[in-house]
């Protein structure tokens, strides 16, 4: 694995030594020209991820690699001095409070170059126009406003103007879109798509949202209370999903087309989870309605086929559990006997073979049937 | 391609409407103290046992509608227009005591920020037993068990030890839980839930949709669900009201509106909601920005950003048209578009 950057086995803590670690052994690659997905909900610790991936904060053990050297453990002059490089730049999340309210767009676009003083005045100037370029804003009667004159959309933008006026190679945006409406949120998605393809800049997208990564992530890390529970190609691991805190969530995503599948419903747990996932094993034992006493040791990531992982004892069995429903919408025209998968036990018969979680083949039909049916993409309308 | 929420127990299009709760008649309001006319022409109904999305961009006037509804304008701004009539009783003109004898008896409110609307020093049983000693003058023993009856009726693991628990001890769909246990508490008319899902996780997000669609079921109460997010109404509701700067522009049932749109907005809205849609990769955006709030504007308000926009949409003030199969929409081309070919009129806007 050569990616640009590479993190491997990091923990990270608060507090006390025997407090529940905020990260628990994070493997993450980002190569060249990616877009990566890092999802999770609140608290899962997505945003620390991010912010000792960009050395804000000291991990307890692991590695952060970037383009071959570790930056995890520099400290000082040398640690100030990547920094300053502006080569791996971060994206705050909440914009209104991530710029200066007493700073105009235009100077603190600038700040991040002021800071590395290696640019003179006119061609940090000329840098601030096409980094405001690139992303949209109206340099002419945007530039001098404060952030407290721009509307969300265009903070989110001069917020992006101002992590990609270095040139980084690498951008992690936290919560970049979360707090836009979705036309706005297509912008800045496209946005972060385009620089991808025209710099080969790597990104790392953090969501808690499902949709912030629709379209533009190749790869996506779910992470759950710390853990990578999963990770894989978007359509696959959203598509059909190998953990089942993945399938939770893209069961309760809501959409404005009829969805196949679980319900969300199926997926929760019937009865009070045992007592002792309160303390140990795994971290989504608690929430799972599959769990059983081999969950009480921790599941670690184990590869399922050359491009995903998952951290699930009962990877290739949970599925077999869940009462799938067919889709109801495409039931009169669905291009296969949908409408048999109500009852748990023909669960798998007509839909995506088993053997498909187990080999890790990117089986990429039958994940399309099975829980996202595309196939039922309104059609009458041609 | 009907859309049907797996968990809804009453399915859009099964039980009739029953009888009218809320109805809003030729709403105007204005904003910055009578100066700007920020919500124009609103009229719409929500039965009894009838789920209506009300869905918007932000500026669209939906939050204003929907305070409106509450009495609960927010200074600056008042009803100038119209009529706000719940069961047939109007409400507008009332004064500020008889709101109050309105507001958490016949109707219910939950909104986006449970934790901001309790009290942090007081434990959530007790600001429901008062609730319930205040409206329904119930004695502080039958309150308190009412408390916890009702907050196991809401979903809540272990309701008597919850009762026990301040704000601070609670996740923020556990408050939103208990802030829906207080707008149901006297058995309203109408519960009002605005962006009472956008601040919870996906997990928790579903689960309040879930419990929001039980409650409507079991208590017969008519529901309006404001969102800015087509796919949370498209999950709940019967029937879904499109705001777009300060009008309506487009009113139908679920299944019809989010299939066959009339409105060439209500059309963009749906094509920028990528959700679920994980082999599409083009995001696609609606072009330009809504108008600012109180813009004088000839015509139809969203002429600028339209690709079906002709001369005759500036010609004047574009009403709210009823189709021949009872539904409604603001557009005076909607008979001769066709909009499944929006996509390559070009809508699509090339540079970001």
């Amino acid at each position: 694995m050569s990616g640009l950057l590479e993190i491997s086995g990091l923990t990270v803590a608060f507090g006390r030594r025997d407090t529940r670690p905020v990260l628990d052994g994070v493997e993450l690659s980002v190569g060249e020209g990616e877009i990566v997905g890092v999802i999770g909900e609140t608290g899962s610790g997505k945003t620390t991820l991010a912010r000792t991936a960009v050395g804000l904060v000291a991990p307890r053990s692991g590695r952060v690699v970037f383009d071959g050297r570790e930056i995890s453990g520099a400290r000082g002059r040398a640690r100030r001095a990547f920094r300053r490089s502006g080569q791996l730049s971060y994206a705050f999340q909440d914009p209104l409070r991530a710029l200066d309210p007493e700073l105009t767009v235009r100077r603190a676009v600038a700040e991040p170059l002021a800071v590395a003083g290696e640019l003179d005045g006119a061609r940090i100037a000329a840098r601030v126009e096409e980094a405001l370029e690139t992303v949209g804003l109206d340099a002419a009667r945007l530039g001098d406003r404060l952030p407290g004159a721009l509307s969300g959309g265009q903070r989110q933008r001069a917020l992006l103007a101002r992590a990609i006026v270095t040139r980084p190679r690498l951008l992690i945006a936290d919560e970049p879109v979360s707090a836009l409406d979705a036309s706005n949120r297509n912008r800045v998605l496209r946005l972060l798509d385009r620089l991808r393809a025209e710099r080969r800049m790597a990104v790392v997208v953090i969501s808690h949202d499902l949709s912030s990564l629709a379209g533009i992530a190749d790869r996506v890390a779910v992470l759950y209370r710390g853990r990578v529970v999963e990770q894989g190609p978007v359509h696959e691991v959203f598509g059909r999903p190998l953990h089942p805190y993945t399938a939770l969530l893209t069961a309760s995503a809501p959409s404005v087309r009829a969805e196949g599948g679980p319900g969300a419903a199926a997926l929760r747990p019937s009865a009070e989870p045992p007592g002792w996932t309160a303390r140990e094993g795994c971290v989504f034992a608690h929430r799972c309605p599959f769990v059983t006493g081999s969950c009480r040791t921790a599941p670690a990531p184990a590869a399922v086929g050359p491009h995903r992982s998952a951290a699930c004892h009962r990877v290739d069995q949970w599925r077999e559990l869940v009462a799938w429903t067919a889709p109801a919408a495409t039931s009169g025209q669905a291009p296969e006997p949908a409408a048999t998968g109500r009852a748990p036990e023909p669960a798998a018969t007509g839909r995506a073979p088993e053997p498909a979680a187990a080999t890790g083949e990117p089986r990429k039909e039958a994940g399309r049937v099975t829980v996202a049916p595309v196939t039922a993409r309104p059609s009458e309308k041609g | 391609m009907p859309h049907s929420p797996s968990s809804d127990p009453a399915t859009p299009g099964g039980p009739a409407p029953g009888p009218v709760a809320l109805s809003v008649e030729g709403l105007g309001v204005t904003v910055s103290s009578g100066r700007l006319t920020a919500v124009r022409d609103v009229s719409f109904t929500v039965a009894r046992g009838e789920a209506v999305g009300l869905v918007g961009e932000s500026g669209s006037g939906k939050t204003l509608i929907c305070r409106s509804v509450l009495g609960l304008l927010p200074p600056g701004c008042a009803v100038s227009e119209g009529e706000i009539a719940l069961a047939g009783e109007t409400l507008t003109g009332r004064s500020r005591r008889e709101w109050e004898r309105v507001r958490g008896t016949r109707v219910g409110a939950v909104f986006q920020d449970p934790a901001s609307y309790l009290n942090p020093s007081l434990t959530v049983g007790r600001q429901l037993a008062e609730v319930l000693r205040v409206k329904l003058g119930l004695d502080r023993p039958r309150a308190g068990e009412r408390a916890v009856e009702l907050f196991a009726a809401v979903g809540l693991h272990d309701p008597a030890e919850v009762a026990r628990r301040h704000p601070h001890e609670l996740s923020g769909g556990m408050l939103q839980r208990v802030l829906i246990a207080i707008a149901v508490a006297c058995a309203p008319d109408l519960l009002v839930a605005d962006e009472a899902t956008t601040a919870l996780d996906v997990v928790v997000q579903a689960e309040v949709l879930e419990l929001l669609a039980r409650m409507r079921a079991e208590h017969d109460l008519a529901l309006l669900l404001v969102s800015h997010d087509l796919a949370v109404i498209a999950e709940v509701c019967d029937r879904v009201l499109v705001a777009y700067a300060g009008e309506l522009v487009e009113d139908g049932p679920a299944e019809r509106v989010l299939t066959e749109p009339l409105h060439p907005y209500t059309e963009a809205l749906l094509r920028v909601a990528t959700v679920g849609d994980w082999e599409r990769r083009e995001l696609e955006v609606i072009p330009g920005a809504p108008p600012e709030v109180g813009a004088r504007l000839p015509g139809c308000r969203f002429a600028d950003r339209c690709a079906f926009a002709a001369p005759e949409c500036l010609s004047g003030p574009v009403p709210l048209r009823e189709t021949a199969d009872g539904r409604r929409v603001r557009c005076v081309r909607s008979e001769e578009i066709d909009l499944s070919r929006a996509g390559a009129r070009g809508t699509r806007e090339v540079a970001v």
